[in-house]
């Protein structure tokens, strides 16, 4: 359905400069952390924002004699993640030692997974204005994290923290199948969502817990050879992504147009700068010395555990969006805005229990969306509870009070967090529903606008409008407005 | 009083367990004689403080229930023991206090021994002559120019000069048994997962497993027993039982093959060492067992083979000796890259550094397919030699050595004729097996040689028993004569 | 293959050990030497052959997802040759 609006060539991104037009190719390597209580080779906890080096044992640091031992849930949740992204979960794989030396890597080597990764080939669906792409993911392995380096502590010492050393991490590597920024954006959102729905990653960016590094080349559109590419390490939001892949992929087309060529290169993106630059000298090149860690047996899997999983997958953001689609005829538009985010769908599926459908999607994506962007707020946290939304809803559908009135019940709802119900009965926001009392007041409007009345009947008909706005004005906008039109037109007749 | 000078551990456990001596005479016999060996420089660390407090705790508590009850030992500074220096023989440990305790040592506290102290050994169990430890060399009690071996050289020389009663070592490539070769000592290297590698400071994890040396057979069978067992810290650790070996040991090799392969005859290799050798195949057919003569057709390859994967290995080990956590920092160098060279390279000795570069050499990129890749095919077809060998036989007879104990500085020169000392052992730990040496005569020098017997993995009782029936009959005995105590 | 000078140095700084020019001269010999023993290897034919993953025949056994270690800070940083109450100090990291 959203394939119609394809309109590929329209819309792909270009760097277009008076000789040529630029093709952008990116790659990403996503590192994600892996939501577990525990390290991925040992006991030590996990949890963001301990004291220094307080969630450290003697493996983390990598004391003599000290050996890894691998947490099964980690395991569990490298293959869920596999098979949210459709792909190939290896019954063998190996854990290998990349051998390099920094502060804040005790063992000098990284234990990580090189050739025989647990997780295989696969793909993620973006849904893009221009209709939906597939992007191939090349493999998913999993690694340690290493721990902090801190500069800015003293002038002449480095610090460091291990608290973070040994927490496990899902590199997952996308095939070279992206072409803007945007793509990027919607790429790492849906990754993120993805992991979100099966609970394998928190996503958390400002805590660390989603990372990338983000690989860019250029190509004259036209080409089907891929340019030397240049490695941006350790971009850490969605927006610098954006912003860096937009500036590297200008500084190579510059270097090309002038004549120059590409390094292949490692690059730092400077946030303050907003432009990337060179991060190490070539004589240092690395060479990680990949081998498989001989503390550390084979990985063997079970099929059994594999389908196990999959028979426990929830339904993940694709599945849910074509269920919303066509259980709950939404647009495809409104299906994945609420579909995107876990949290959105659960607040959505907790209002639509008892509440009318079609109110709470417009309510959720116009009203709450922005309260929600406004305050910078997560869904989690609204101070607007899905069941007193679903209240709000409720009393709109049964008629209790207008859509206008719903409004101002629904910002006292966002200051206070109190219930749709009492807001109304407190502030007496209840319609007037009762057509003796409508009468009375139509009665009365009437009477003192005479003339106006001798007006319509002679045929100036637009003068219903002001009728209405006259008894809205005296009700205090809670006269049942279907009832003051019918008791209104009957009077007018007489 | 027995002489304690010529009891074995088993039979010290008994007089201990029937009270005809209490832990703490024995404890004060044992530190006497390390103070009247300083010569020999054995230990590294001693802690005789505590192993005092120990014995008298010991002697309160009277509990008799453990493989070890009261039974000092000291053991090779390889493993880390809690509160206890642990150097590993190198500068970089030097001062390395750690606060935790290996799982095989604890394992010989829980059984009631008694620690002395820590024994010297090679920088980091690299060396096959104990010259490479930073402490200096440990002399072989057998003669005053002679080297004890290595890389457990200190608890051989420990051990043939009764400074302890028995030791434990650590076995990469021959390190227990090549060493008790030259001391007239015991030495087994357990099929790899037997024992415990966690909290031993580690050479190559894929080659390395912790033995007992002792003065005999029995001994042999009674610490093995004592240090093994299951680890679930260590992901290598074999999930079984543990074996009664000195309970079921016994002298009953009738019906036994045992091989002998035509490739352990090498050229140059002294004549008394094919006496022995002959000698040890005449015991066996005395005995009831059949000889076989097999083939391991991969035999010579097998140094090279390991001469790549152990410093690969070895060059990933020790990156974690950077000044950083613990150990040896130097004072030079202006940033982080700078204090890693300094400290590294003031920290290492040479045959450390030509390992940890040979291996940093064969893992780089460009390098990788043609030397470690290669090693780890050639390491499966040494393994497969062995695999289908013990289909026909139940044990292989072999020399432990090409040599007896040589000089000091014989061979630090040329590190390729160092490393053929080991031409023997290196197979069987690129194979994953057990293997056991034996003094098995002397040569025309008077120096001790050993006999190792090889088996299938797990197979450690069979050739305890096949050990015990040959020690018997070869009725070796050390002619020490203490001349380091004048 | 044979390695020459130039190659250990390269190799000392992949190691992180500083050689002086005399260690250089000596190791690069001796580097030599062990490199042409080993590869007596390329005598064999491995075409056909699978290389060793594992000497031990069984798969990795897993430890339940707990946490049971950690908030050992003073162990940890105890025999740091620099350090201060929280953290390992090491010399500035230069980019």
């Amino acid at each position: 359905m959203v394939g119609k609006l394809m309109q590929k060539d329209k819309f792909n991104y270009f760097i277009k400069t008076e000789k040529n037009n630029w093709e952008v190719i990116i790659g990403l390597e996503v590192h994600a952390q892996v939501v577990s209580e525990s390290k991925l080779f040992s006991g030590s906890s996990t949890k963001f924002g301990g004291k220094p080096n307080t969630q450290v044992s003697l493996v983390d640091s990598a004391f003599p004699g000290m050996l890894p031992v691998i947490n099964e849930y980690c395991i569990e949740q490298a293959v869920k993640t596999g098979l949210g992204l459709n792909a190939k979960i290896n019954l063998d794989s190996i854990f290998d030692r990349k051998n390099y030396f920094y502060a804040d890597l005790p063992a000098g080597y990284q234990i990580s997974q090189y050739k025989n990764p647990i997780v295989g080939e696969g793909e993620i669906n973006l849904d893009m204005p221009y209709g939906s792409k597939k992007i191939g993911i090349e493999r998913l392995h999993l690694e340690q994290d290493a721990g902090k380096s801190i500069h800015d502590l003293s002038p002449d010492n480095t610090y460091v923290d291990l608290n973070r050393s040994g927490v496990a991490l899902m590199e997952i590597v996308s095939k070279p199948d992206l072409r803007s920024p945007e793509e990027v954006n919607s790429y790492v959102k849906k990754l993120r969502s993805i992991m979100r729905y099966l609970n394998t990653c928190d996503g958390n960016m400002q805590e660390g817990s989603l990372r990338a590094d983000v690989n860019v080349s250029v190509r004259k559109k036209g080409e089907t050879k891929f340019g030397t590419r240049c490695e941006i390490k350790n971009v850490n939001s969605i927006k610098f992504m954006e912003m860096a892949i937009d500036s590297e992929a200008k500084r190579q087309v510059e270097l090309l147009e002038s004549g120059k060529s590409i390094d292949q290169e490692t690059r730092l993106f400077d946030t303050k700068k907003k432009e990337t630059r060179s991060m190490r000298s070539k004589e240092e090149a690395h060479d990680y010395r990949y081998f498989p860690d001989p503390d550390l047996l084979p990985l063997k899997i079970n099929k059994s555990f594999v389908e196990n999983l999959k028979k426990k997958l929830p339904e993940l953001p694709d599945q849910k969006r074509d269920r919303y689609i066509k259980k709950f005829n939404l647009s495809p538009y409104e299906a994945n805005v609420l579909v995107s985010e876990i949290d959105v769908s659960k607040f959505f599926e907790e209002v639509i229990k008892t509440a009318d459908i079609k109110l709470a999607k417009n309510w959720i994506i116009v009203e709450l969306f922005a309260v929600l962007n406004e305050k910078n707020i997560e869904i989690k946290d609204s101070p607007v509870t899905p069941k007193n939304l679903a209240i709000l809803i409720n009393q709109i559908s049964s008629g209790n009070i207008s859509g206008k009135i719903a409004k101002e019940v629904f910002d006292i709802m966002i200051k206070t967090g109190s219930s749709a119900d009492k807001i109304i009965e407190n502030k007496g926001l209840k319609q007037q529903s009762n057509p003796e009392e409508i009468k009375k007041i139509i009665k009365k409007v009437l009477d003192k606008n005479s003339e106006k009345v001798l007006e319509y009947k002679s045929g100036k008909v637009k003068l219903f409008g002001f009728f209405i706005g006259e008894v809205m004005k005296i009700s205090a906008g809670k006269a049942n407005p279907k009832l003051v039109n019918e008791i209104l037109k009957t009077e007018l007749k007489k | 009083m027995s002489d304690l000078n010529k009891s074995t551990l088993t039979q010290i456990t008994n007089l201990i367990k029937t009270k005809k001596i209490s832990s703490l005479e024995v404890t004060k016999f044992f530190i006497k004689n390390i103070e009247k060996a300083k010569k020999l420089n054995t230990f590294i660390t001693t802690c005789f403080e505590k192993s005092l407090k120990d014995a008298k705790n010991f002697d309160i508590k009277k509990n008799y229930n453990g493989l070890l009850p009261g039974i000092p030992l000291a053991v090779k500074d390889l493993f880390c023991t809690k509160n206890i220096k642990t150097t590993a023989g190198s500068k970089i440990l030097e001062n390395f206090i750690p606060a935790y305790e290996s799982s095989v040592t604890n394992n010989l506290w829980l059984e009631g021994a008694i620690i002395l102290g820590k024994l010297n050994c090679d920088e980091f169990a690299m060396g096959s002559s104990n010259e490479t430890s930073y402490f200096g060399n440990v002399i072989n009690p057998i003669g005053k120019n002679l080297v004890p071996g290595g890389s457990s050289g200190g608890s051989a020389g420990a051990l043939a000069a009764n400074l302890t009663p028995a030791t434990i070592g650590t076995d990469t490539g021959g390190s227990i048994r090549q060493p008790a070769s030259f001391t007239g000592t015991v030495g087994l290297k357990p099929t790899y997962g037997l024992c415990s590698r966690w909290g031993i400071v580690a050479f190559a994890s894929s080659l390395d497993q912790a033995g007992p040396m002792t003065k005999n057979v029995e001994d042999c069978a009674l610490l093995l027993e004592a240090m093994s067992g299951y680890d679930p810290k260590d992901s290598t650790s074999i999930n079984k039982k543990k074996e009664q070996y000195s309970k079921n040991l016994n002298e009953n090799i009738k019906g036994l093959k045992i091989g002998i392969p035509k490739e352990y005859r090498i050229d140059n290799m002294p004549k008394e060492i094919d006496n022995i050798w002959n000698k040890g195949i005449d015991i066996l057919k005395k005995s009831g067992a059949t000889i076989v003569n097999i083939s391991l057709p991969h035999t010579n390859y097998a140094l090279p083979t390991y001469y790549i994967v152990a410093p690969a290995e070895a060059s990933s080990n020790l990156a974690r000796y950077d000044g950083v956590k613990y150990g040896y920092r130097s004072k030079k160098g202006k940033n982080l890259t700078e204090m890693y060279e300094n400290t590294r390279g003031e920290g290492f000795g040479r045959e450390v550094k030509r390992r940890v570069l040979i291996g940093t050499y064969v893992l780089s990129s460009g390098y990788y397919d043609a030397y470690y890749l290669k090693a780890q095919k050639v390491r499966k077809l040494i393994k497969n030699d062995f695999d289908e060998s013990f289909k026909k036989i139940d044990a292989i007879l072999t020399p432990s050595t090409p040599s007896s104990a040589f000089k000091f500085g014989e061979k630090t020169n040329d590190p390729i004729s160092m490393y053929l000392n080991d031409i023997f052992t290196v197979p069987v730990n690129l194979a994953g097996i057990p293997a056991i040496s034996i003094p098995g005569g002397v040569d025309n020098k008077g120096y001790p040689m050993g006999l190792q017997l090889i088996a299938k993995a797990l197979d450690e009782q069979k050739i305890l028993n096949i050990a015990l029936t040959m020690e018997k009959a070869i009725n070796f005995k050390n002619s020490i004569n203490r001349w380091w105590e004048n | 293959m044979s390695i020459d000078k130039s190659q250990v140095k390269k190799v000392a700084k992949l190691s992180r050990i500083s050689l002086d020019d005399k260690n250089l001269d000596s190791l690069s010999n001796d580097l030599a030497l062990i490199l042409k023993f080993v590869e007596q290897l390329n005598k064999l034919d491995t075409n056909n052959v699978k290389p060793l993953n594992s000497i031990v025949d069984k798969s990795l056994e897993p430890r339940k997802d707990q946490v049971n270690d950690g908030k050992i800070k003073e162990e940890i940083l105890k025999n740091s040759p620099d350090k201060n109450e929280d953290f390992f100090i090491v010399p500035k990291v230069v980019e």
